[in-house]
């Protein structure tokens, strides 16, 4: 398999409400960091690929207007997936994989602010015979964190020190949205509180993938991707264990994430109690720095937050703070499906 | 560091295409497409190893990333599952990505589907952007393609009957393809000339319909191809271009990334004269007078040309270089699977199994998808025989 690595990454500050931005003037600032990371122009890249949803954005072919931004002209090969950006990275690297570009731009943004996001994440449900009756993503998690409560995974307790620890970490993270710790709060929906739930927000991010020797040229310690697999399960609440995650095992599993320890780990976990469920299905020993970032806790742009997570675990790499790590991305309601990549800062042993 | 994997169509299966499918929920339209492509493909569900899925805008059936919801019944749990969304070009970007699983050896068997189910929704008005993203000038897609349709008849000099042409033509093949959504038995030359104008110059007649329908593909390596049990198609080349919608300077009736496109694709296929070396062409002409224009954008006639080929016949089933035997975008368009449609009738050509449109001999064929303000493209050469490694 080729060597491909994450060379460069980048992300907005996320916030609130981005309401005097469109879509593409809050990427555009975000292009132009990575590709200045790297040196590179549009015009260098072999392929682009990005993550982002009409439903967010309120339109049709919402992705298009971004691409404005990327200065598509000469004509450039892209392509667009429907899904968090982290799901793009896999179709770019994928694509480097075959030989056929060096260099890959891969970008996500998602502005929940203009709507109701528990509601609007209500229409990805099974639209016979859950949709109607509008099950938000809020209720939802709590399903799962009630069925770790009741199988004596967690208790609230423990998920509140989950709340603390990431949003004490979001300290020293200047992109995050919550920074520093906030009070627990009233039940949103029993057993969550506020402090358990991500914040709503509105965020881009993107990263450069290079190949081989490129990535050696572009970067000092380039971030390589040794494994990378995604997986879905069932889409019926119902006939999953809401307290397990198979799918995140089997990928870890095929990413190669269990032949030797990581020393660190981002997951993408929006709610405390999904964390839970990862630690256990990834086997992240407690010796592993989770979410240094603070997490989905801290910032969570919808469709780019599991971008940002590889994104995170990739400069770790690049700064030296870590010679192993996992990258998590989720999708679909309770964890549904799961992405793992497995980064490394070594040059890469035959 | 050792070559791409060869890449084997294997299996093609579609729904019969119709304005509404009432009968079945989107998951049952979609599955009926997959075990179709599954049985061509002589394979059980046990046998995909990922899925790769495509449609355009989720707001046509009003679900947000419907490939959640459909993991079930597509047989993609425990497995990966992909979702592309490139717009009108969709279909085609969705196998080139499924294709690229198993050329990167990733995957060794890859199911790839695209679908749309557009009587959930009203697609003309999901196709209309709302304010402030779009002035409130335009009605649809054909609102958009109109005024690029005149420009390339002045442009060209081109008779005012040349998109009638092509829309009777392609109305009869749609005859002898059975999954085709129009199959209108009477049709005549006079009857598509006198068809009420919609957005002028563009008639009723020479628009394409709005259907529900799902297409699927069963990609494979080598050693999967040598276990099918029917012919394989074989992919000699694949490309994905995009540019802008919109900025000075764009050439609207020929744009830059769909001749970018085409020439990487002959370029991979080692093609150097595509008017004479290719047998036959699926390409995406959701209005009739887009045949002429992106023969000359993909390199099969001179600027100002193409419809010289249209009108002499060239482009007739039984002609030299036969354009949309199927019958085509006009006939049938599921839009998110529109682009897939095309990409599987150039394997189905020259796997010899497209049956009474099938065009005699084929052994390279073209398969042609765009989407967007013109903008999107994306497009595979499929071949009989194995591409030279």
């Amino acid at each position: 398999m080729r060597d491909v690595a994450i060379v460069a990454f980048a992300q907005t500050d996320h916030v609130r409400s981005s309401e005097a931005l469109s879509e593409v003037e809050m990427l555009m600032p975000v292009l132009h960091d990575v590709l200045g990371r790297t040196g590179l122009r549009t015009g260098d890249i072999g392929f682009t690929c990005s993550g982002s949803s009409d439903y967010l954005a309120g339109r049709a072919f919402s992705f298009t207007m971004a691409l404005d931004g990327v200065g598509a002209w000469p004509p450039i090969a892209e392509s667009h997936v429907e899904m968090d950006g982290a799901w793009a990275l896999y179709e770019a690297w994928v694509e480097l994989l075959t030989g056929e570009a060096d260099t890959a731009l891969v970008y996500s943004y998602g502005k929940s602010s203009p709507g109701s996001v528990r509601d609007v994440l209500t229409r990805q449900l099974d639209p016979y015979y859950l949709a109607p009756l509008w099950p938000d993503s809020v209720a939802l998690a709590a399903l799962q964190a009630q069925a770790l409560i009741d199988a004596g995974e967690t208790d609230e307790q423990a998920l509140a020190a989950i709340a603390a620890r990431s949003r004490t970490d979001a300290e020293d993270n200047p992109h995050a949205q919550l920074r520093g710790p906030r009070p627990q709060g009233d039940y949103v929906v029993r057993p969550l509180r506020t402090g358990d739930c991500p914040p709503v927000g509105d965020g881009a991010a993107a990263v450069v993938l290079a190949a081989g020797d490129r990535a050696r040229e572009l970067c000092e310690r380039p971030a390589w991707i040794r494994g990378m697999d995604h997986r879905i399960e069932p889409h019926a609440l119902g006939v999953r264990d809401l307290t397990d995650s198979p799918s995140a095992r089997l990928a870890a599993e095929r990413a190669g994430a269990f032949e030797r320890p990581v020393d660190t780990a981002e997951l993408h976990a929006p709610f405390t109690s999904q964390e839970v469920v990862l630690r256990r299905a990834l086997r992240l020993g407690d010796s592993v720095r989770v979410n240094a970032s603070g997490g989905a806790l801290a910032a969570n742009p919808v469709m780019a937050a599991g971008l940002v997570r590889i994104g995170e675990a990739a400069a770790a790499v690049h700064r030296g703070a870590s010679h192993r790590a996992l990258a998590h991305a989720t999708s679909g309601p309770c964890l549904q499906q799961n992405l793992v990549a497995v980064l490394e800062g070594e040059p890469h042993v035959r | 560091m050792s070559a791409r994997e060869p890449v084997a169509v294997v299996g093609v299966g579609q729904t019969k295409h119709v304005a509404a499918r009432r009968d079945v929920s989107i998951a049952g339209l979609v599955r009926e497409a997959a075990r179709r492509a599954l049985d061509d493909a002589g394979l059980g569900w046990a046998d995909v190893d990922a899925v790769v899925i495509g449609k355009a805008p989720d707001f046509f059936e009003g679900v947000m990333m419907p490939e959640l919801y459909l993991a079930d019944a597509l047989g993609a749990v425990g497995k990966p599952m992909l979702r592309v969304h490139t717009a009108g070009s969709v279909g085609g970007s969705t196998a080139l990505v499924a294709a690229n699983l198993v050329a990167a050896r990733v995957h060794r068997t890859v199911l790839t589907l695209a679908f749309e189910k557009q009587s959930e929704s009203n697609a003309m008005w999901g196709l209309s952007l709302p304010i402030p993203f779009q002035q409130p000038l335009l009605a649809g897609a054909g609102g958009f393609f109109a005024p690029h349709v005149r420009a390339y008849m002045r442009r060209s000099g081109a008779p005012d009957t040349v998109g009638s042409l092509v829309a009777y033509k392609d109305r009869r093949n749609a005859l002898k393809n059975p999954y085709a959504h129009l199959h209108e038995h009477d049709i005549t030359l006079e009857k598509v000339q006198s068809s009420p104008m919609l957005w002028d110059p563009i008639r009723y007649s020479e628009t394409c319909p709005s259907s529900d329908g799902a297409c699927a593909m069963v990609l494979t390596d080598r050693a999967g191809a040598s276990r099918a049990p029917h012919p394989p198609a074989w992919v000699h080349g694949g490309a994905m271009r995009s540019e802008p919608t919109l900025f000075a300077g764009k050439d609207f009736v020929s744009p830059q990334a769909g001749k970018d496109c085409a020439a990487d694709v002959y370029r991979r296929a080692g093609i150097a004269d595509p008017r004479r070396e290719i047998d036959a062409v699926e390409m995406y002409v959701p209005f009739s007078w887009y045949e002429p224009m992106w023969l000359e954008n993909l390199g099969f006639a001179a600027e100002g040309e193409g419809w010289k080929l249209t009108e002499s016949g060239v482009t007739e089933l039984d002609g030299d270089l036969p354009v949309n035997p199927s019958g085509g975008v006009l006939s049938t368009n599921p839009i998110g699977a529109s682009g897939m449609i095309r990409f599987a009738e150039a394997a189905l050509q020259v796997r010899g199994l497209a049956g009474a449109h099938q065009v005699d001999g084929a052994r390279k064929a073209l398969g042609h998808a765009y989407g967007g303000g013109s903008q999107f493209f994306s497009m595979w050469l499929v071949g009989s025989e194995p591409p030279a490694t």
